[in-house]
């Protein structure tokens, strides 16, 4: 009984993480001959990068903040406050920024993009598309992968400046270090392979998540109760995948920077 | 043993053939379809041709197979067996690619309408056109509005798909699955959730639309008032088989079993729509 249960299990996933290989195919070959929803894509971008400026900006600064605060606190008996800058900053550039908005973004955006798709898919308007000879990956899935894959690195170039500003704010308010001190800190610290290594996992993390949500939208059935439960699918699965590629992509940028 | 029923059924229904449709132009066939979703048996074994230039009304029971013998006719699903030809050209093994060219042949109004919800009623029948022509937007506009014109729902264009009420929705579905002039005509129960006058509006359409544009229609209902009223002939579909085939008048005396059922629950819930 529990063997049975454990292989449809392994099965299920097995057929998730084919359809998603092959969205994946199609989603790059669409991309590749276009022609290109241009239009689809601006609003696209608007509505991944643009709208989530808010939510990005308000966590990183607070990140920036705790960090300091931790760092002062847990590193005082080493005199931690000097550190303040070469700590918030490579942390945020190398980890946090990335993994941290990934996981917001994915949340945010990735929530939105399955209900409207998952929507489109039980009202049968995917099933128009098809039947007006259009394909649904060029029309949907292509402007919203292309979106979070360039727009996803932007996100973490803002969050880790302004997570960097927020701890400047506590090394000067409530350390009582220099400005100039911390920049200087910052500017010494943060070498290009930490952002390379940093940016460059974005784009793999927003490449994900928009193929997730797209993905799961697409494979929606059963009315408002699907399009609930693949949202709250595409979260799960977005937020573990993210973790997971994390770790590879972070060994895999070792070797090379 | 289901096997056996199976053939038995289908025999039954070459017993009842209509000699008028020998030697006529045949636009869709299918030839001993079946599908099924896990262990669910929809189609079972389907032989069915669509002459050019009639309507075909498909009828049958909830869950007996309609709408997916709809979906098969233009690619939207792939059959498990069995091959499907549309104007002689398999297309049973088409890659998604190759079937858009085909599909461009069809235009279909799903059951609800299927319009997109982020765009005006204008933008939704322009989409076609914006998709698949080169026309400007002088020409699409004029497209549009002739379309509109043809479902009787002129100045209408600014309206979005939430504003519309079930039956304006389904001849806006109309309106766009005709923008593009196609051959054939795929109606998913059109009537389905409309008041009898609106049912009876969207008939009249279906007929007038079938005279204006000279195309052939498949209609997939369960309403028998409907099915009379707009087919040339009735396919009867039952448990995944079409079980019965032939003209209009032939079904008003048809002696099969389930089908006179079928007809005589249908004019007794007509008869009594307040017992509840």
């Amino acid at each position: 009984m529990m063997f049975a249960r454990t292989r449809s299990r392994a099965e299920e996933a097995l057929y998730y993480i084919g359809g998603l290989s092959e969205l994946a195919g199609d989603t790059i070959r669409a991309t590749w001959r276009g022609p290109f929803e241009s239009a689809i894509l601006v609003a696209q971008m608007d509505q991944v990068g643009v709208r989530s400026l808010s939510i990005v900006s308000i966590t990183s600064v607070f990140i920036g903040m705790v960090l300091a605060l931790q760092t002062a606190y847990s590193l005082k008996e080493f005199g931690g406050s000097l550190f303040i800058g070469k700590v918030v900053s490579l942390s945020l550039v190398r980890e946090l920024a990335p993994v941290l908005m990934s996981l917001m973004v994915g949340g945010r955006v990735g929530a939105g993009m399955t209900a409207e798709i998952g929507t489109m898919k039980v009202t049968e308007q995917i099933d128009a598309l098809r039947a007006l000879a259009t394909n649904p990956v060029r029309k949907l899935v292509v402007p919203r992968v292309v979106a979070t894959t360039l727009m996803l690195p932007l996100l973490t170039v803002v969050a880790c400046l302004l997570g960097i500003l927020g701890g400047l704010f506590i090394a000067v308010v409530n350390l009582h270090l220099t400005a100039n001190f911390y920049i200087r800190s910052v500017i010494e610290t943060v070498a290009f392979n930490d952002l390379a290594s940093g940016i460059g996992k974005t784009f793999f993390f927003g490449f994900a998540i928009g193929l997730i949500a797209c993905f799961n939208g697409l494979r929606t059935t059963g009315g408002a109760d699907g399009v609930g439960r693949s949202t709250t699918a595409t979260v799960v699965t977005a937020s573990i995948s993210v973790l997971i590629m994390d770790f590879f992509l972070t060994k895999l940028f070792l070797l090379f920077f | 043993m289901s096997e056996s029923l199976s053939t038995d059924r289908r025999a039954e229904t070459r017993e009842t053939p209509d000699r008028r449709q020998q030697g006529r132009d045949v636009f869709v066939e299918f030839r001993d379809v079946y599908k099924a979703y896990g262990s669910k048996k929809v189609l079972q074994g389907v032989d069915l041709k669509v002459y050019r230039g009639e309507v075909l009304v498909i009828l049958g029971g909830s869950g007996s197979g309609k709408s997916v013998t709809l979906r098969h006719m233009l690619g939207l699903e792939a059959p498990d067996e069995g091959r499907i030809l549309v104007e002689d050209e398999d297309i049973t093994d088409l890659p998604e690619e190759e079937l858009y060219r085909v599909r461009m042949k069809f235009g279909m109004l799903f059951q609800s309408g299927a319009l997109f919800d982020s765009m005006t009623v204008f933008e939704n029948i322009a989409f076609p056109l914006r998709e698949h022509t080169e026309m400007t937007e002088e020409e699409i506009a004029r497209a549009v509005r002739e379309k509109l014109d043809l479902v009787s729902l002129p100045s209408s264009e600014q309206l979005m798909p939430v504003d519309l009420s079930g039956g304006m929705r389904k001849r806006v579905g109309l309106a766009r699955s005709i923008v593009l002039d196609p051959k054939m005509i795929l109606y998913d129960e059109p009537t389905t959730g409309l008041d009898p006058i609106t049912s009876a509006k969207i008939n009249e359409m279906i007929i007038d639309l079938q005279s204006k544009l000279n195309v052939t229609s498949v209609v997939v209902t369960h309403d028998i008032q409907s099915a009379f009223s707009v087919g040339d002939r009735i396919a009867f579909l039952n448990k995944g088989v079409f079980e019965w085939v032939g003209s209009v008048e032939q079904a008003r005396n048809a002696d099969h079993p389930i089908m006179r059922e079928f007809f005589k629950a249908s004019s007794v819930t007509a008869a009594q729509p307040t017992t509840a």
